[in-house]
């Protein structure tokens, strides 16, 4: 019977022409949009892995409760052994001590009078042993002027803070902030650099020293604010996994200062943006088999009158009405199961040249002077390949299903007469 | 040995309101191995009775069995395999399903009935050598003649040597010469595999084949008469 159905789909185009069409077109677009989330959700989690939350992120417990004020004298001591211990302990994650610290910026004149003076957030990164920090931050491209730091005591500033304040390359400056303990402190930097990243929180009025410089600015020896660990590669399900094992190691829920590990999710607005993007991808697939069925009941409504006839002759010969509907359904699913392989081909063509190529978006983005984003990008997934199946196969079954109800309603001699005519 | 027993049966149709009938107190009997034409002006209710007696409709009042099958009794499922085991229809516009072969076509029947492929073959090919259409096997209908595809239409009833054809008037759109040849094989057909034969025509060509003559007038049955008794060897 499944041969015989095959047959007269492939005799018959328009009983399978027009139905491939439109589900081969819904789950191109379906593949598609897939991997263009999965690009963005991709690029979201780098963006936001390399500048602020890690792929994990090893923090005190104090410090998780002020996370979003980024209080450093509530950080990690001991920080030099600690990346030690943590390097032999998961040799595959890779470990940076970052020290976050908001302070005044003071440019005074000749006379060492203040000329002006603004408020920034610092970043105390590990700029010179061979760390990744350059290339985790972006260093290179997001230098607009100057050099970037080649040694102690120089300091990068972003564009935007250094415009607003008169700064000029080479200038000295002043960082004024308070140490670990609560004193004031104050430090002399050379500005070697000024920087663009296009990330609006870090464009507003981030300054770059190197982590030693600030750790003498803040007498913080051989402390850091947080730990960031990353992966080789981003999973998701590691992270949840490396940081309930640590936690169970190393958190004590009677010790303000015990280390606590956050995976990437679990920090800021990830989880919101994140499950944002998986609930906008499920209406998709939703619409597309709301939209496709109902096209396809239509299609299948029309197609099914113009099979009246076959089917009248199908039950004089003795064909009873529910094989009948049933042999629509099975026809529907063939069309869907060939109709999503084409679809999903196709999809998963333009997904992997949006893949390598993306799309350049920087003149529609000039004035957002944005580095980063500039490429939309595409993200090819295992998943991507099965993705199309969902809206495919259920859009033409259901379908199919609901056009076929029709059978049923008519009795048999009303079915077996309009052959007739 | 009755195969059909047909009862004051009458046939209404809603109509508006009211009801129109079709077919008033039929009485017939059919016995196997009849070759029978119903006769009888267009609206007299052929198909009607037809298309009860192939549990593709049924009877409004009275009693209908078909090989012991109460017709208004049947589910639909139970209609469907009354019709797949023992019913072989033939219609007036051949209904050939086009996307099909000729072979294809004739070997639907079997499918559904879940012969194996190679006694399907077997069976097919028999059916087309009776009806001569051997050497079209692999033609669509549209390559067709009207005669030929009425004669495929033939081989698809009788592939699965049924008890009981119904034929509602086979030769109504067939010329002179392709109307004989039609009777002529569904006749031998009768005598070689002793297949009740049912059909429908207002066709003079056709009575000269017929055994039994049954008229229809308004829905009654105006006239049953044996005629050609023994003189069918034409
Ligand atoms: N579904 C229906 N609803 C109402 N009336 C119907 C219906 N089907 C048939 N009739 C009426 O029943 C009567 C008998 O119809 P039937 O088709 O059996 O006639 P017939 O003898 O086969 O005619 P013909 O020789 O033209 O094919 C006709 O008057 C027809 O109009
Ligand atoms: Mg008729």
């Amino acid at each position: 019977m499944l041969k015989f159905l095959a047959k007269g789909l492939l005799r018959d185009r328009t009983r399978s022409f027009f139905p491939i069409l439109i589900i081969a077109s819904g789950v191109m677009l379906t593949v598609l949009f897939f991997s263009w989330i999965n690009g963005y959700a991709m690029m979201l989690i780098a963006e936001n892995a390399r500048f602020e939350t890690g792929h994990v992120k090893i923090v005190t417990r104090a410090y998780k409760e002020l996370i979003d004020q980024k209080p450093y004298d509530l950080g990690l001591m001991n920080v030099n052994e600690r990346i030690e211990v943590l390097s032999s302990e998961y040799p595959q994650i890779y470990w940076q001590p970052r020290i976050y610290f908001g302070n005044l910026l003071d440019l005074p004149d000749k006379k060492g009078e203040t000329l002006s003076q603004g408020e920034v957030i610092g970043f105390g990164v590990d700029l010179f042993t061979d760390s990744y920090e350059q290339e985790l931050l972006n260093l290179k491209e997001a230098l607009s002027n100057g050099n970037l730091p080649t040694k102690q005591g120089e300091i990068l500033i972003s564009q935007e803070v250094a415009e607003k304040i008169g700064i000029n390359i080479n200038d000295v400056i002043t960082l004024i902030g308070s140490t670990m303990y609560g004193s004031m402190a104050m430090h002399n930097f050379t500005v070697s650099g000024m920087v663009r990243f296009g990330i609006q929180a870090m464009d507003r009025g981030a300054v770059i020293v190197d982590i030693a410089d600030v750790r003498l600015f803040l007498d913080m020896e051989d402390s850091a604010s947080e730990i960031l660990g990353f992966l080789p590669k981003y999973n998701e399900d590691t992270t949840f996994e490396i940081s309930s094992i640590f936690n169970k190691k190393y958190t004590n829920k009677d010790d303000e200062f015990s280390e606590i590990m956050l995976p990437l999710r679990t920090q800021g607005q990830m989880e919101f943006l994140l499950a944002t993007m998986d609930q906008r991808m499920g209406m998709f697939i939703f619409i597309f088999i709301f939209v496709m069925s109902l096209v396809l009941w239509n299609s299948g409504l029309m197609n099914g009158i113009r099979r009246y006839g076959e089917i009248g002759i199908r039950l004089a010969i003795g064909e009873s009405k529910g094989h009948i509907y049933r042999s629509l359904i099975l026809e529907s699913l063939l069309i869907g199961i060939v109709a999503t392989i084409i679809g999903t081909a196709i999809g998963l063509i333009f997904s992997y040249l949006l893949q390598n190529y993306g799309i350049d978006m920087s003149s529609m983005l000039k004035d957002a002077k944005v580095i980063m984003s500039t490429t939309m990008r595409a993200q090819v997934t295992p998943t991507s390949y099965f993705i199309g199946f969902i809206p495919g196969v259920f859009a033409s079954v259901i379908g199919a299903m609901v056009s076929g109800i029709g059978i049923y309603k008519r009795n048999t001699a009303q079915l077996f007469k309009e052959l007739e005519i | 040995m009755n195969i059909i027993i047909i009862e004051k049966m009458s046939k209404h149709y809603p109509i508006g309101g009211g009801k129109f009938t079709a077919l008033k107190d039929i009485d017939l009997e059919f016995t196997k191995g009849e070759f029978t034409g119903i006769v009888g002006p267009s609206g007299s209710g052929k198909t009607t009775l037809l298309n009860i007696i192939g549990s593709l409709d049924t009877q409004s009042e009275g009693n209908v069995e078909v090989m012991g099958n109460p017709i208004r009794k049947l589910s639909s499922k139970k209609a469907a395999k009354l019709r797949s085991q023992h019913i072989g229809f033939i219609f007036q516009t051949y209904n050939l399903l086009p996307v099909y072969t000729v072979f294809e076509n004739v070997e639907f029947p079997l499918i559904l009935l879940g012969i194996s492929a190679e006694k399907r073959k077997e069976a097919v090919l028999d059916a087309l050598e009776w009806v001569g259409l051997s050497d079209k096997a692999k033609s669509r209908p549209a390559q067709l003649s009207g005669g030929e595809c009425q004669r495929v239409a033939i081989a698809r009833a009788i592939v699965k040597k049924p008890n009981l054809v119904l034929a509602d008037e086979p030769t109504a759109n067939l010329d002179a010469e392709n109307s004989h040849h039609i009777l002529k094989t569904m006749k031998k057909l009768n005598e070689k595999l002793g297949t009740t034969f049912i059909f429908s025509t207002h066709d003079a060509k056709v009575i000269q084949y017929l055994r039994r003559k049954i008229s229809l007038l308004d829905g009654k049955v105006s006239n049953d008469e044996i005629i050609n008794e023994d003189d069918y060897d034409l």
